[in-house]
């Protein structure tokens, strides 16, 4: 009768989908690691070229979570990740002050630019002196894109609007519009309707929609910016893979990933610069 | 008038209905209304457009609630219990989306007597064996109404409610169902049957339940209430005339 | 704009060359969006059938609290689903953030309601037809939902393909609690985010046209599966 044909399709439908749902893996596998990072190591295109070597040499899957420094830091403090590899260091040395993180060590560098149109409608292109430059931007009330989202780059950027003296807060939603969003997103944003943006140097050149966006503000020291490292501390998390997490961060700060960061290059150009501290790991 | 010395019905009858009443949207629908069945075999439920009829058998279905008044079948009330014993045909069949075939499986299943062979010799006697694997809401009006007959005799009832079940059949379809229903009858099933068709009640009667205004204004033999009806209602009803 | 144009032709070379990357962010995509359907279809159908059959005080207030579920904005759902499985959260012992497991969690959350809805619309007004000759046969109510539900089977495919779309095409939610990582929780939408982010337009489309090639396939598929049965075996 028909009626038990329809039923063996339906069970036949079941079955498909059970079969789905049982091929899922549920669990990422044992030798594996989460890094709660940013997205500027993730967008630059940094881990896909040094993750391999590390699971190479080490066998452990390092999967990451980009997001931007500050929900890093908050996820982390979940305990929902074995590493934390970001850039606000003031932020890091809290985070292993409150007993989060075992210890933060320097991994590598780069810096910030400032990015605009190439009308420059602030005459601030080719300056190298972050303040007078974000002052001159004021001053024009030329448009200006934040991040305005916690990260790391949007508590830099807010440190170089202070040096300047400018209170951005009052200009919010006038001349300073602050997207709340990534690094990526802010940029499309800013190329989007004209406006200046801070960004690091790392995610500017492999970002792939400039438009007629160039480089304006360069090679201030203020603008430096320091990625690094911490192990969440099992102490406190006592669900993290610490002995993975500990290879880990031991590979990247000696040798063969310090070198594998250095050899990472886009365009011809190397995006950043490896500097732990010679004394490493312990 | 048949002899059944072992009806089915036994069990369920006499009826017994008293100050019955049901009202809705602020008028009174049946009214006072009181009726005594003790007959097994075929009654049929006449009168005019809005005098209650369907809404009679509901009620002696147990379907709907009455304000007021009672229903008794043998000592035993109205309700859930009842009802089990009972199937209806609905003026406008109610078909499950599926076969021919599953529609009556359906009762059979929820009967538990799930059975192969009582399933083909009730959709023979429905003259639909032959569609039992067609998607029953296919079906022309008159198969799909014998499809609901077959699918009420399914569950093996002590009462068969019918409520106008031929009133837009052909003649062809409408003498299957007269059939199935005398059939039934003469199983000793008691048959409680709506009709606006004369020739229908002449054709199958035992006795005849007059009602006009939500009241019972004659309940009388089928050969007498054809021959000489005893309200002026009723005379007016079967002339043809407008009752008032 | 020539990223249009890119677009097609860089979908049309993705798929062509069959890459592997793709291929396994569109099987993950399919794997959890059609198991978080399967969740919705096996806890909303009851729930909506309960609610078109069963009448109990607080019906209503529950009938709109579901209604009104299924405008659940992704982003919420993920935060909630990700408070509950974080380590720091009441369910972080099941190891399942940054899983697929995590993402059809939220998924399910986020669709059972609008299963659940529209199943209630449509077996209300079936059981209203059926209401009076269910009650004369004295159908007793579990075999009355299971009846409803299965002659709405087709109709019910439609609500099925309606919380489908809405799985596939959500990013808010996976994001969160799967963490778009990859080869092992990037799926369509968080890469088409992922490549936006990298101001990778053309790529972000592609990858957008080719998951409405699938989620259009998806449907062709459940479509003309439904339309063959029914024409079989009902009307």
């Amino acid at each position: 009768m028909k009626m038990r044909m329809k039923n063996s399709t339906i069970l036949a439908t079941a079955t498909l989908c059970a079969s789905l749902v049982l091929t899922v893996p549920g669990y990422a596998e044992d030798k594996s690691i989460i890094v709660q990072s940013t997205t500027s190591t993730q967008n630059s295109g940094l881990f896909d070229h040094i993750l391999p070597m590390f699971e190479e040499a080490s066998g452990i899957k390092a999967n990451v979570v980009a997001v931007g420094t500050g929900q890093a830091i908050k996820n982390a403090r979940n305990c929902d990740g074995d590493v934390l590899f970001v850039h606000a260091k003031p932020a890091e040395e809290k985070f292993v002050a409150d007993g989060y993180g075992v210890k933060r060590f320097d991994v590598m560098y780069n810096d910030f630019v400032i990015v605009g149109p190439a009308a420059d409608p602030a005459g601030v292109a080719g300056r190298n002196d972050a303040a007078g430059s974000l002052k001159a931007i004021a001053d024009a009330k030329a448009v200006f894109a934040s991040r305005g989202d916690d990260s790391g780059t949007h508590k830099k950027e807010l440190a170089l609007w202070k040096d300047a003296g400018v209170d951005v807060k009052a200009a919010s939603g006038t001349w300073y519009r602050e997207t709340g969003s990534g690094m990526g997103a802010t940029l499309n944003v800013s190329v989007g309707m004209g406006a200046y943006a801070m960004t690091d140097r790392a995610t500017w050149i492999a970002f792939r929609n400039k438009g007629e966006f160039k480089v304006a503000v360069e090679g201030d020291t203020a603008m430096f910016n320091q990625y690094g490292i911490i192990q969440v501390n099992p102490a406190k998390c006592p669900n993290v893979k610490a002995d993975a997490a500990k290879s880990f961060v031991d590979w990247i700060i000696t040798k063969d990933g310090q070198s594998a960061i250095a050899a990472y290059k886009l365009d011809g150009k190397q995006l950043f610069f490896a500097n732990a501290a010679k004394e490493g790991a312990s | 008038m048949l002899d059944q010395p072992v009806a089915r019905s036994a069990t369920q009858l006499p009826l017994a209905v008293a100050g019955l009443c049901f009202r809705a949207g602020g008028s009174t629908l049946i009214n006072e209304l009181d009726l005594i069945l003790t007959d097994h075999g075929i009654t049929v439920v006449m009168g005019p457009n809005g005098a209650g009829k369907s809404l009679l058998v509901r009620l002696l279905h147990g379907l709907i609630e009455p304000q007021s008044g009672s229903i008794d079948w043998n000592g035993k009330g109205c309700g859930q219990h009842t009802r089990l014993r009972q199937a209806m045909v609905f003026q406008k069949p109610v078909l499950l989306r599926r076969s021919v075939a599953a529609n009556v499986d359906f009762v059979l299943r929820l009967k538990g007597i799930a059975d192969r062979e009582r399933l083909e010799q009730l959709l023979a006697q429905a003259n639909l064996l032959a569609k039992a694997d067609q998607p029953a809401r296919a079906l022309s009006g008159g198969e799909q109404q014998r499809l609901a007959l077959a699918r009420a005799l399914a569950s093996d009832p002590d009462v068969l409610f019918l409520d106008e079940p031929t009133a837009s059949l052909d003649p062809s379809s409408t003498q299957t169902i007269e059939t199935a229903i005398a059939e039934a009858s003469g199983r000793g099933v008691k048959i409680v049957l709506v009709t606006h068709d004369a020739g229908q009640a002449r054709r199958l009667a035992n006795d005849v339940v007059f009602i006009h205004r939500g009241a019972v204004i004659e309940h009388a033999g089928a050969d007498g209430f054809f021959k000489q009806p005893a309200s002026m209602a009723a005379r007016d009803y079967l002339a043809g005339k407008l009752v008032i | 704009m020539q990223d249009f144009a890119e677009a097609f032709r860089l979908a049309f070379g993705l798929v062509a060359a069959m890459d592997a990357n793709l291929v396994e962010i569109i099987g993950l995509s399919l794997r959890v969006s059609l198991t978080a359907v399967l969740v919705a279809a096996v806890l909303g159908m009851p729930l909506g059938a309960l609610l078109a059959t069963v009448r109990f005080p607080g019906r209503r207030a529950v009938v709109i609290v579901v209604n009104a579920l299924m405008g659940l904005p992704p982003v919420v759902v993920g935060l909630l689903v990700y408070m509950a499985l974080s380590n720091a959260g009441p369910l972080g012992f099941l190891q399942f953030l940054y899983t697929p497991a995590a993402m059809i969690i939220a998924q399910s959350i986020l669709i059972t309601p609008i299963v659940a809805a529209l199943t209630r619309q449509i077996i209300e007004e079936m059981n209203f037809e059926y209401a009076e000759q269910f009650a004369s046969l004295s159908v007793p109510w579990h075999t009355r939902i299971i009846a409803l539900i299965s002659d709405a089977r087709y109709a019910l495919l439609t609500v099925l393909l309606a919380g489908f779309g809405r799985a596939i095409a959500e990013v808010g939610a996976v994001i969160i609690v799967g963490g778009n990582i990859a080869h092992l929780t990037r799926v369509m939408t968080t890469a088409i985010a992922l490549e936006t982010s990298k101001g990778d337009l053309a790529l972000a489309l592609a990858l957008g046209i080719v998951l409405l090639v699938i989620a259009l396939l998806v449907n062709a598929a459940v479509m003309s599966l439904r339309a063959g049965a029914e024409r079989r075996a009902h009307a």
